[in-house]
């Protein structure tokens, strides 16, 4: 009797985030400045884009490995996801039931990409995240906004937040969730602040984030909470899959397939 | 062709000429390192005989020296964790750790050891870290080879060829708030056949945290990068916590030991002026290096440095461990006990021989002002009147030793706010300012024993300070006209 309580359950949790879930807002393009633009080419222009609206939900991936077996973490080709990679699974389809709604982790950036081309979609790039995420609720840009960064700065610093439910903060000026304080996403080319030189002056292309050299190439040394989105994703390989490490898939606004 | 010629000769006149200077330069250089042979030893080539794992320590311990031992490879491993730890009585933070504590285990080594270091990432922390030892000579310290995402581990290897005392720390963007959180910690690089044995070794590192609460702000605190970046912490302790080397956690030696500390500063921000109350540094290795100074008081420790400080423990106190920088020890943490038990020596210390209450004549503690603002109260005031007035006196004549808040200074001076002592009889606090105060007592459930001269004060000052006390800080609001007073005077 229990077990079909927790099944239907789940099976509500499945039905609820499938319909919630890939659910897209519109975010206007604009110009912006990230957190190594310098020099003369400081302003990355970023195009209208379309940006999920929740993080990918255990749930959500549960129905993707099932649909594509050879994501499934005894099938999954070794080189495109570490060993952690759904380890918290109980076997290849089922999730643990506890975390459906919660944002899925422990997923490699080739498993990421997979899902987001599977629908149709792409992860977004590093500067369309970030300039997403640089919207509080009522402003496109706050970054000038100290309390809204002593909050965010605030939110990186409490543990075990990728076991919160997806959807519950506050939608951003875009009408987008949980950028922050829940988990660290996947960006399409999450390292290209190390492995290109020219996104920076000078062309050093030796880590600028190690030491002394975070300071050097920054735009904004109060903006501490960018300082650790992007050291996070230089210490990641494609293959690494984390247990704070989730993804939201975006979209061209120009793209054929129709929104859902 | 001869210009060409020339021009050719011209270039080997310029070689020889460079070749020359570099010639110079070297020679200059080795004829000022003959100066101290050890920095001519080259410790890269010393060869290695066998290999151990290292015992690293959480502090105040340290592992044990390394001895006559040769040089040999050395695995050790250090875990990083992101957890919430006790900041002061009530108040915690959220700290990153090398191997769980603040500072990070101690490592201990000899010069010409090989090193292979593992760092691994708990799979629960948010952040990616890494580790600069500054007694590592290589690209970044190490930071770069062991930048290490969370769930992941990375081993490096390196050769020490410095002896000496070095911090390390997390040397990921952002830096600062890497080391404010807490990462840092010291590495030994001992000399070759050790150093000089002692009885007693203590590790000690001083850091700054800044929180969103003043001092003591109840609840878990986060970081206040403001704070930071405007140098203002709020807490200057010792390996990590307020009480982290008080009460219980005391350091423990007997007096005729003899005592080695092992003292670092992780900064981000202050430097340290590190002191022991009630003794003397026999032996300071300045900066943790070669140099030695004899007989030191106060020694600067600056941010992501190090000292070695010996010393002979001779006779049974509690030696209080300070940064001199002295607010920082009264008021926000920079304070811990070293108790030295056993047989007292009274040849070096004879201790107290009498006691009493200095009275000189006609003088008070704090003379009033007899021009500027003179505090003159009428003889009837009104209660508000005497709260106004008597804030004045206590600002000059009380709140040095109470404070401006009333709270005291913890085992020195008794607190006012919200005390039990103050509230429970009237005339016993009016006779104190009369009479003065010595002895034990106990208020709010801690012990005191010190001494409260008596305050030369008129009846009217004396009930308007008492009424401005008793209407402050949570107590009871009782009003003390100079009637009272002058009753207990006639007493």
């Amino acid at each position: 009797m229990r077990k079909v309580f927790l099944l239907i359950a789940a099976l509500f949790l499945i039905n609820n985030a499938s319909a919630q879930g890939g659910k897209m807002a519109l975010v206007k393009g604009g110009n912006y400045t990230p957190l190594y633009g310098i020099g003369e080419q400081a302003d990355v222009e970023v195009r209208d884009f379309y940006l999920e609206i929740n993080p990918v939900t255990y749930a959500e991936f549960q129905e993707f490995v099932r649909n594509y077996s050879k994501w499934q973490k005894s099938k999954v080709t070794k080189l495109f996801a570490d060993e952690r990679y759904l380890s918290n699974w109980e076997n290849d389809l089922t999730a643990p039931v506890a975390l459906l709604d919660k944002p899925i982790t422990m997923i490699s950036w080739f498993a990421a990409k997979a899902y987001c081309e599977c629908q149709g979609k792409r992860l977004p790039t590093v500067d369309e995240w970030e300039y997403a995420a640089m919207a509080s609720t009522t402003k496109r840009d706050a970054r000038e906004d100290s309390l809204y960064n002593a909050s965010i700065l605030r939110s990186y610093e409490q543990p075990r937040t990728f076991l919160k439910t997806v959807g519950q903060s506050d939608a951003n000026y875009w009408g987008v969730k949980d950028m922050h304080g829940m988990v660290w996403e996947w960006t399409q080319d999450f390292n290209s602040i190390i492995l290109t030189g020219e996104s920076r002056n000078n062309g050093n292309t030796d880590a600028s984030l190690f030491c002394a050299g975070g300071a050097i190439g920054a735009k904004d040394m109060m903006n501490y909470a960018a300082f650790m989105r992007y050291a996070m994703r230089s210490s990641l390989k494609a293959n690494f899959s984390l247990t704070t490490l989730g993804f939201r898939c975006a979209k061209d606004v120009n793209h054929p397939l129709t929104l859902n | 062709m001869t210009k060409k010629l020339s021009s050719f000769k011209g270039y080997i006149y310029l070689l020889l000429f460079l070749s020359g200077a570099i010639f110079t330069a070297c020679t200059q250089g080795q004829s000022r390192n003959t100066g101290n042979s050890n920095y001519t030893k080259d410790y890269s080539k010393t060869k290695v005989f066998g290999e151990m794992v290292a015992e690293l320590t959480a502090p105040p311990h340290v592992p044990p020296p390394v001895g006559n031992r040769p040089a040999m490879k050395l695995y050790m491993e250090m875990e990083i964790t992101e957890e919430e730890m006790e900041m002061a009585d009530g108040v915690s933070y959220l700290f990153w750790t090398f191997g769980g504590t603040v500072p990070g285990s101690f490592i201990r080594a000899r010069v010409g050891d090989e090193v292979e270091f593992k760092i691994k990432n708990h799979p629960d922390n948010k952040l990616p870290h890494n580790i600069d030892l500054h007694a590592v000579t290589g690209q970044g310290g190490g930071a770069e080879a062991s930048f290490v995402a969370p769930g992941h581990e990375k081993t490096f290897s390196f050769k020490l060829i410095n002896p000496g005392l070095y911090v390390y720390h997390c040397a990921t963007a952002p830096v600062g708030m890497h080391i404010a959180n807490g990462m840092y910690g010291l590495i030994l690089v001992e000399p070759e056949g050790g150093l000089p044995p002692v009885d007693k070794e203590f590790y000690v590192m001083q850091g700054d945290f800044y929180t969103e609460g003043r001092f003591g702000e109840p609840g878990l605190q986060p970081f206040d990068m403001q704070k930071a970046y405007d140098e203002r912490p709020d807490y200057v302790v010792f390996n990590g916590s307020v009480n982290a080397l008080s009460g219980e956690n005391a350091l423990q030696a007997k007096a005729g030991e003899t005592i080695r500390i092992f003292f670092g500063n992780g900064g981000p921000n202050l430097a340290s002026s590190f002191h022991v109350i009630g003794e003397i540094f026999d032996k300071v290795y300045v900066d943790g290096g070669d140099q030695v100074n004899s007989n030191v008081g106060t020694t600067l420790v600056p941010a992501g440095g190090a000292a070695i400080l010996e010393f002979k423990a001779d006779v049974p106190s509690n030696l209080v461990l300070v940064d001199h920088s002295i607010f920082r020890a009264f008021n926000k943490g920079a304070l811990g006990i070293l108790s030295v038990t056993g047989k007292e020596n009274e040849k070096i210390f004879a201790g107290e021989i009498m006691e009493g209450i200095y009275l000189p004549e006609g003088s008070t503690i704090q003379k009033m002002p007899k021009d500027g603002n003179v505090v003159s109260p009428p003889v009837t005031m009104t209660k508000s009147e005497l709260i106004d007035t008597g804030k004045k006196i206590y600002m000059q004549a009380c709140f040095a030793c109470h404070q401006a808040n009333g709270e005291g200074v913890a085992n020195a001076f008794p607190p006012l706010a919200n005390a039990d002592y103050l509230n429970a009889d009237v005339n016993r606090s009016i006779d104190v300012l009369l009479h003065g105060l010595s002895g034990e007592i106990t208020v709010n459930g801690k012990k005191y024993n010190s001494i409260m001269p008596s305050q030369q004060l008129k009846d009217e000052e004396v009930a308007a300070v008492l009424t401005y006390v008793y209407n402050s800080w949570g107590n009871n609001g009782t009003e003390v006209t100079p009637d009272m007073v002058n009753k207990r005077r006639k007493k």
